[in-house]
């Protein structure tokens, strides 16, 4: 098998197995609370990561570059006007306004 | 809504398709990567290490710490799941970040049909993506002097602030971020957003379970 196959058919399994673990150990039952508590917390931590890498992580090192710009004016937009899709337009405009200059 | 991200999971997907046209995969391989893996980060990373002269095995490890994030994020929604065992572990193939905040209840639960719903929806988009730019992208502009790449983190940031009413979910966010900051530097990619996710466990404290109990009262019935 070529590399591309192998690394296609590996992240197939590894990435669904992945995905499965939970609905199927978990699902269906009665959680304590202090599970759910965890999983209230679970959003606000990793959108945040998310938000941070994207928008700070070049790789292996943090930058601030274009798209740091345009996700702070998203953020900005989507704080003052409450609307997610002025956010991402906004987001898109800075960063490709930032690109051309 | 779904309609930017639709586009710009297109347009992500197109990039992805002229990545690996670039790193020696067939448009048919690109295209079956997009079908049955379904996930952007993990596939950019190993592409990019293939691209670069990497073999197999590092582009499996980088897109396994990639997708790792996966496996809170599963854990959270296997609850709100209805089904057997098999009907489930088909129903969490459907997670990606955007759908899984979406379909969050802020309670710890998940709606599972907007779950399923939004991700077909991104899911079409990012295999017609993919097959377009691994056959045409020689033919398509620099897709990043259209800011797409802006678009989720930005989506992100809204889904944040409606997830900060209280002073614990902006520490936990506070802690999220500054944790994956600070590994971006030094750990593999995936794993800042992998550790992240321990911000989470100050739900664990007497004074996080008791408000979480609260809040499942008022809403009734737990789910």
């Amino acid at each position: 098998m070529s590399t591309a196959a192998i690394t296609i058919a590996a992240c197939c399994v590894i990435t669904a197995a992945i995905k499965a673990v939970g609905p199927v150990a978990l699902g269906g039952r009665e959680l304590p609370t202090w599970f759910t508590s965890v999983v209230i917390l679970l959003s606000p931590a990793l959108l945040a990561a998310l938000v941070a890498t994207q928008a700070f992580a070049n790789g292996d090192h943090l930058a601030i570059d274009a798209d740091t710009a345009g996700v702070a004016a998203g953020g900005l937009a989507v704080w003052r006007t409450g609307s997610i899709i002025a956010c991402v337009v906004l987001a898109a405009a800075v960063t490709a306004g930032v690109r051309a200059l | 809504m779904g309609a930017p991200f639709a586009v710009a999971g297109f347009i992500l997907a197109a990039s992805f398709g002229i990545l690996a046209d670039e790193a020696g995969f067939s448009a048919l391989a690109a295209v079956v990567f997009s079908a049955i893996v379904f996930a952007g980060s993990a596939q950019f990373a190993s592409v990019s290490i293939i691209a670069a002269g990497g073999g197999a095995g590092a582009a499996i490890a980088a897109a396994t710490l990639m997708n790792s994030r996966f496996l809170p994020m599963s854990a959270a929604v296997g609850p709100s799941f209805s089904g057997g065992r098999a009907k489930r572990a088909a129903k969490g193939q459907t997670v990606v970040d955007a759908s899984w905040a979406l379909s969050s209840r802020g309670d710890g639960s998940f709606d599972e049909y907007l779950l399923i719903g939004a991700s077909a929806i991104a899911y079409f988009s990012w295999v017609a993506g993919t097959a377009v730019g691994a056959l045409w992208g020689d033919k398509l502009g620099n897709p990043d002097t259209l800011g797409l790449d802006a678009i989720f983190p930005a989506f992100f940031f809204g889904l944040l602030l409606n997830e900060l009413h209280s002073r614990r979910a902006r520490g936990v966010a506070a802690l999220g971020a500054g944790l994956a900051l600070v590994l971006v530097p030094i750990a593999p990619p995936g794993v800042p957003v992998l550790v992240a996710s321990l911000a989470s466990l100050v739900g664990l404290t007497r004074q996080a379970r008791a408000e979480a109990l609260e809040r499942q009262e008022a809403e009734g019935q737990p789910r």
